[in-house]
């Protein structure tokens, strides 16, 4: 099917809309918008960050998976406690696939859980005692972690804990930091005020502590860069951190895929930050401008031709050495690149595709498409602000669909009518658009593959695609008895 | 006699718990087989009936044995003067924790372990003075305490939490069948208290239920850990309280009150003497405006 016009577009959105009671209609209208790439400021034609509505069933998450999902959780030699009842850590336990080196359980736990299981007694009773008495166990059973961060759950936030009072005693005696994270999950609208409190928490009180842990070893150098806001999920910071490096950079610190407590403290010392996942983190690098003056940039790391603009504007940071570094770099896969291209190209060429993640990836993966011959015809944010909208509005096509927060029922009805051939989203949606026949990858944890950042990551990223989209399961799934496509277009406009 | 389930609310300090545990003591003199349930974390609801300091309640001895599902009905259950059953829910220290929670855990456990489906005429709760959590609503939510007694006195103070209680009655009684049954005015000798409460409680749509006078010989029972039918039966404070359990055990008048606006109860209070006319002129003025104007 060819893509929609204008017209079509703001019709399709008119009819999904029509069965909603009308105060939901007026909300809802605000959030789905047609792509205009005239437009300078998104927030002339769509809405973000807003409450959701009862009922409409929603993707978000909450603050505290915000924090101790994405932001802290990562951090890998820290031990972060879910502290409230159990299911709040153990069903955020090792989900999103942040790889790290180390020894789980001596010197990085990542993959662990760590709670203060709270039962009825700690709520009447508080859990402040029961707080400080795991911490002292940490401290006996993992003598190696090198600080603790206290992620709150709703209760906390309910009956007044007092996490701050703890977590100072706490740092003190162990002469470590001990960081209390005002993360509770009715907070906000989305994860992300989560992304936000988890930044300001390591503000006031990892830099709050003023460089005492850092080794006085270090010795900053000209060429410092740190990585933030890549969580390596299937190991994305590795493939992206080594064409840093290969141009002549210096990456002193990831935040906070496969990071640890001492690069966090010695960021406030590298030369630029370098700014992957925007929304989730780009309130430290902020700070770090205005305390530090340390200047940042956002790049992008998803296919060929944005990696060469990125590296070539992170090179324009610095000196004629990393310039020519990173000239060398683009260079030296662009054999590898053709490669993949020639491979894959004429295999999904024409394909569109439809998008629907958080953080950085509804943009970011664009052009990764693009440099297949593939168009993403329909793209929007779980969580998203205005500024992340500034900022799709150019990479997206004329005409294209927009949707914020989308709804189960409207993503759905889109799906139906703009019949992409591929759907990049998550979990919770993976199940319904195969069900119905549409290719799907999930983008927030690559599929249990990736990594998809670097040119590593796009050899990956076109292997991956291709084997979704032209699997020979699609072509499987229509009843022996509904041989003919017309009969199953007839069922289709039947249903 | 099927079991009636009746509530105290009240101002803090109006005299609550002693009113409760009077009547309560007169009921029991009656012959009457009645539980006290205290839901305030001071526990200090079944003192004089138990001649106890405080005792152990639900939820200290749910933390010390771990969990509330590890307790016996008989471990947080006292039996004291004339057979009363007492129950403390407990809770936490002022400042920390949720003692709504401990409230709702502790009715909760009760229910579970068929505290009320004893032999039972009566069981009063007796709740912490402001309700300022759904925890302390808890006793009048649905299939709790039906009657409603609110203890006050003349107080500005007193009377205005008295009818805040009822606007939270009006809020259950029209999803459940909880009912105002009545104002038990605890003196505070006040000028014209009685008529002022009888007034209060016409516009509630409700009655005085009693008017209890001052005596020192309910603080000098409660010195001795007693209640006054205890401590001195022929003290006439003593047949005050069995006039009040007399009255409670025939009252029928269960209404939905009528909660009146601050206005109202400012006019009231104000033909009463006890609040003054407002003068809107001095609203929002400082000392030194106050002089400029006096001056000029």
């Amino acid at each position: 099917m060819s893509n929609l016009t204008r017209e079509e577009t703001e019709a399709l959105i008119a009819e999904v809309l029509e069965v909603y009671p009308e105060k939901a209609q007026k909300d809802r209208a605000k959030h789905l918008a047609v792509n205009d790439q005239s437009i300078e400021q998104s927030k002339k034609c769509i809405t973000s960050n807003r409450k959701s509505l009862p009922g409409v069933m929603t993707i978000r998450g909450c603050a505290y998976a915000g924090s101790k999902g994405v932001v802290w959780g990562p951090i890998k030699d820290m031990i972060h406690i879910s502290h409230g009842p159990v299911g709040c850590g153990q069903y955020s336990r090792a989900g999103r696939r942040n790889y790290y080196v180390g020894i789980t359980g001596v010197n990085t736990y990542g993959t662990m859980n760590f709670t203060s299981d709270f039962q009825e007694k700690d709520i009447v009773f508080g859990g402040d005692k029961k707080l400080a008495k795991l911490i002292g166990e940490i401290e006996g059973l993992f003598p190696l972690h090198k600080g603790i961060s206290v992620q709150s759950e709703c209760p906390i936030g309910l009956i007044g804990d007092d996490i701050e009072a703890v977590s100072k005693k706490a740092a003190a005696e162990l002469d470590k930091p001990v960081v209390p994270v005002r993360c509770e999950g009715f907070r906000g609208v989305s994860q992300s005020l989560g992304h936000h409190i988890a930044n300001d928490a390591i503000r006031d009180w990892v830099f709050g502590r003023d460089g005492k842990d850092v080794k006085q070893e270090f010795v900053p150098g000209p060429y410092d860069v740190s990585i933030i806001g890549d969580y390596n999920i299937g190991g994305d910071a590795w493939s992206s951190r080594i064409l840093l490096e290969e141009m002549g950079l210096r990456v002193v610190a990831q935040w906070s895929g496969d990071g640890t407590l001492a690069e966090i403290e010695l960021t406030p010392k590298v030369k630029l930050n370098l700014i992957h996942c925007y929304r989730s983190m780009n309130y430290i690098a902020r700070h770090m401008e205005e305390k530090y003056a340390i200047p940042w940039i956002e790049y992008n790391f998803f296919g060929p031709t944005k990696i060469a603009e990125s590296l070539r504007a992170i090179a324009a940071h610095f000196d004629d050495k990393i310039k020519a570094g990173a000239e060398a770099v683009i260079a030296k896969y662009q054999p590898m690149v053709d490669a993949i291209v020639a491979k894959y190209r004429t295999r999904l060429e024409g394909k569109r595709v439809m998008l629907y993640v958080g953080g950085l990836r509804p943009r970011h993966v664009i052009g990764s498409y693009e440099d297949l011959g593939m168009e993403v015809v329909g793209t929007g944010y779980e969580f998203g602000h205005n500024d992340d909208y500034d900022r799709t509005i150019k990479e997206m096509g004329n005409a294209t669909l927009l949707y914020d927060d989308v709804t189960g029922f409207e993503f759905e009805e889109f799906v139906k009518r703009v019949k992409p051939d591929l759907i990049g989203s998550g979990i919770k949606e993976k199940y319904i658009f195969q069900k119905m026949g549409v290719p799907f990858r999930q983008m927030h944890s690559w599929d249990y593959s990736g990594p998809y950042h670097g040119y590593d990551g796009f050899a990956i990223f076109a292997r991956d695609m291709d084997m979704t989209i032209n699997n020979p399961c699609w072509k499987t799934l229509h009843a022996p008895w509904l041989k003919k496509p017309e009969a199953v277009e007839e069922l289709a406009k039947a249903a | 006699m099927a079991l009636r389930q009746c509530a105290i609310y009240g101002k803090g300090g109006i005299g609550k718990s002693t009113t409760t545990q009077n009547l309560v003591a007169g009921l029991a003199e009656l012959g009457k087989k009645v539980m006290i349930v205290g839901c305030d974390p001071k526990a200090d609801s079944t003192r004089l009936i138990l001649h106890a300091k405080a005792q152990n309640s639900i939820m200290e001895m749910a933390a010390n044995a771990g969990s509330v599902e590890d307790l016996e009905l008989e471990d947080v259950m006292k039996v004291g003067y004339r057979d009363i059953k007492c129950v403390e829910s407990g809770g936490p220290e002022p400042g920390v924790g949720c003692a709504g929670r401990g409230v709702i855990t502790a009715i909760n456990f009760l229910e579970e372990e068929g505290a009320y489906e004893e032999d039972l005429d009566f069981v009063f709760y007796d709740v912490l003075g402001d309700v300022v959590c759904g925890g302390f609503a808890m006793p009048i939510r649905e299939n709790k305490a039906q009657e409603i007694y609110i203890v006050c006195s003349g107080e500005m103070m007193a009377m205005y939490a008295a009818n805040n209680i009822a606007k939270g009655i009006v809020k259950y009684a029209n999803s459940g069948g909880v009912r105002l049954a009545g104002l038990i005015c605890n003196s505070r000798n006040t000028a014209r208290e009685d008529e002022l409460i009888m007034e209060l409680a016409r516009q509630l749509g409700t009655t005085m239920i009693h008017f209890v006078p001052r005596d020192n010989v309910v603080q000098r029972a409660e010195i001795r850990r007693m209640t006054v039918i205890e401590y001195e039966p022929t003290a006439k404070q003593a047949q005050e309280y069995r006039d009040l359990a007399n009255k409670i055990i025939n009252n029928k008048n269960f209404v939905i009150p009528t909660p009146i606006t601050m206005d109202e109860l400012e006019e009231l209070l104000m033909s009463f003497g006890i609040m003054e006319e407002e003068d809107e002129s001095i609203i929002g003025k400082t000392a030194a405006e106050e002089s400029v104007a006096v001056a000029a």
